[in-house]
């Protein structure tokens, strides 16, 4: 069972450029008091299990798109993702798959929020892109007013 | 003169990334490919140079489903280099560690990747809004396999406790007793998949395969044994490369198998089922009977029932292993390396995974050649399509793509791994 009821879930692989800034933004947000920070490579059932028995889930990841540092505000709750926002999963089981094997087992948080970074670059070992790099501060922030609203309502 | 194709560009719910063209002329099945197209990733090349301690934990990376294979095939080929044996309780804690990646695995492919081309769904979350309580059951089971990888390899992906000679740390039975509780239910879990998926309607096709997997002298193989076929094979692993030939194709980035002088064979769970039933535990080999599986199974769409006997095993197997658990005196026996080769075949999920290695004096790692099960199953995928496809062709152009794309998965193909997603293409005439 979740031990807190809020969590962030910071999605990446740290190696493949901007695909490390989800991870680097859960990071940032490690001190927010009453939340649960967890990191994650994607993997859908992994995804699942820690949506498990949360009030909300606020999931941070880098999405595939043609303006990195762009950001996405999406509310899963209320509907899927959209398809082929997250590219990098592993063998096409991802992210968005895991919030919708969550919804089909009623196991998704009532307030599901996935804030979509668009990244530039997922090469491996390659620098983050200074457009994402940039992002990450304002997103920091962002979350953590959501995070706020969340542990307030709980 | 009628030329029809077909293609699948993107093969789903598999591991990586490939294709699969068929052509069909007049009638009759006239080309099979099996196109692997993710690029090489050359770790045989960058093994040289680095220290043997090193192989287990840069093989692992190789597979994010099947890490424990790469770190038991290198350590077992380095202890045999060096002429290690480890002691017996280090043993049976790499059968436990083998168990929960046997189980992760398979529950994995049973259940997310396998069954919804039984049910007619076409993923598995569409099946999980209508079979709630089997995806449940699944993914709780497949989550007590985590937990051995977890607490006996010090994480679930990757794990880093493995070292040549034993591991790093060692557990004690206090902390191995909550794993046993939760291996009871995971048995009971299990013995239902088995009933679940015995009840699948399965087309009825057989094939004459050659079957090769480890036989051990008194256990169900994971880590040790002889390599034996059912058409006479019966070798070392050090004399592998004289019976196996590694071979380039064209069309795909992966090399295929065959063996000398005979060509395709399969590794496996049905190559490993059909050789060791006699090593079975009793309660695996009563939930086989009741599936209805006899000691030789050469259907390869039952492989799905195979493989959720293989996990009732690898839990009954971890909970004899958890039982009988004595802590080792120390976690890891001495290493002193020496020029030399060694070679390893152990029991990957998907089948046989073959190690060897040169080393010098100082155990730096001077050549290495890995083998994986899915380079050795490719042409036998490529033959049942060949067998099967003639009694198809009046499906139309969705459902037959369908069929070849389960006929793939039957094998759990680990596509990553053999080379390196599926697409098909289905040229019919």
């Amino acid at each position: 069972m979740a031990s807190a009821p809020v969590v962030v879930i910071g999605v990446g692989n740290t190696m493949r450029a901007d695909d490390a800034a989800g991870v680097l933004v859960a990071r940032r947000l490690r001190s927010c008091p009453g939340v649960e920070i967890c990191e994650q490579s994607g993997e859908a059932t992994a995804l699942l299990e820690a949506l498990r028995g949360r009030a909300a889930a606020l999931i941070v990841d880098a999405a595939a798109g043609t303006r990195p540092g762009r950001l996405h505000r999406l509310d899963a709750a209320a509907q899927p993702l959209p398809q082929g926002l997250f590219g990098c999963s592993t063998h096409g089981f991802g992210v968005a798959e895991g919030i919708e094997l969550a919804r089909a087992l009623g196991a998704l948080p009532p307030v599901c929020v996935v804030y979509a970074l668009e990244g530039g670059c997922f090469d491996t070992g390659a620098p983050m892109s200074d457009a994402v790099a940039r992002a990450l501060p304002r997103l920091a922030e962002d979350i953590t007013k959501d995070i706020e609203k969340c542990t307030k309502r709980t | 003169m009628a030329v029809k194709k077909i293609k699948v560009d993107y093969l789903a719910r598999v591991e990586g990334e490939g294709a699969l063209h068929v052509t069909l002329k007049d009638g009759a099945v006239r080309d099979v490919e099996l196109r692997i197209f993710e690029p090489p990733r050359f770790f045989e090349a960058f093994l040289r140079g680095r220290a043997f301690g090193e192989a287990p934990d840069i093989t692992a990376r190789i597979c994010g489903i099947c890490p424990v294979a790469y770190q038991m095939s290198a350590v077992h080929a380095m202890e045999d280099a060096f002429g290690v044996v480890v002691d017996a309780p280090l043993r049976a804690l790499r059968r436990l560690l083998y168990c929960g990646e046997w189980i992760e695995s398979h529950v994995l492919h049973i259940t997310m990747l396998h069954a919804p081309d039984f049910l007619g769904y076409e993923s598995a979350i569409a099946m999980a809004r209508e079979h709630q309580a089997e995806v449940e059951r699944g993914l709780q089971l497949k989550k007590v396999g985590n937990e051995i990888v977890q607490l006996v390899g010090g994480r679930e992906i990757h794990p880093i406790n493995v070292r040549v000679g034993g591991f790093y740390r060692t557990p004690t039975r206090r902390e191995l007793a909550p794993l046993a509780e939760r291996l009871k239910w995971a048995r009971d879990a299990a013995i239902e998949t088995v009933r679940w998926v015995a009840g699948f309607e399965f087309p009825d096709c057989e094939r004459d395969y050659e079957f090769v997997a480890l036989r051990h002298a008194g256990e169900y193989p994971f880590n040790e044994g002889r390599l034996v076929s059912n058409k006479g094979l019966d070798i070392g692993a050090r004399d592998y490369e004289a019976h196996f030939e590694e071979r380039h194709v064209a069309y795909s980035t992966a090399l295929q198998s065959v063996i000398r002088g005979r060509g395709a064979y399969l590794v496996g769970p049905l190559a490993r089922y059909s050789l060791n039933f006699d090593r079975l535990s009793p309660l695996a080999q009563e939930a086989a009977r009741e599936a209805g599986l006899g000691p030789v199974c050469a259907n390869p769409y039952r492989s799905i029932v195979v493989r959720a006997v293989e996990t009732l095993y690898a839990c009954d197997e971890a909970l004899r292993l958890i039982e009988g658990y004595q802590e080792p005196a120390r976690p890891a026996v001495p290493v002193e390396p020496r020029a030399g080769s060694g070679y390893a075949c152990t029991e990957a999920p998907r089948g046989l995974l073959y190690h060897r290695y040169a080393l010098d004096a100082q155990g730096t790692i001077t050549d290495a050649r890995i083998v994986p099960p899915t380079s050795q199953n490719q042409t036998s995928i490529e033959d049942d399509l060949r067998a099967f496809l003639p009694d198809w062709l009046g499906l139309d152009d969705e459902a037959l793509r369908w069929r070849c794309e389960q006929t793939i998965r039957n094998y759990d193909p680990c596509i990553s791994c053999s080379c390196h997603f599926l697409r098909l293409e289905l040229e019919r005439g």
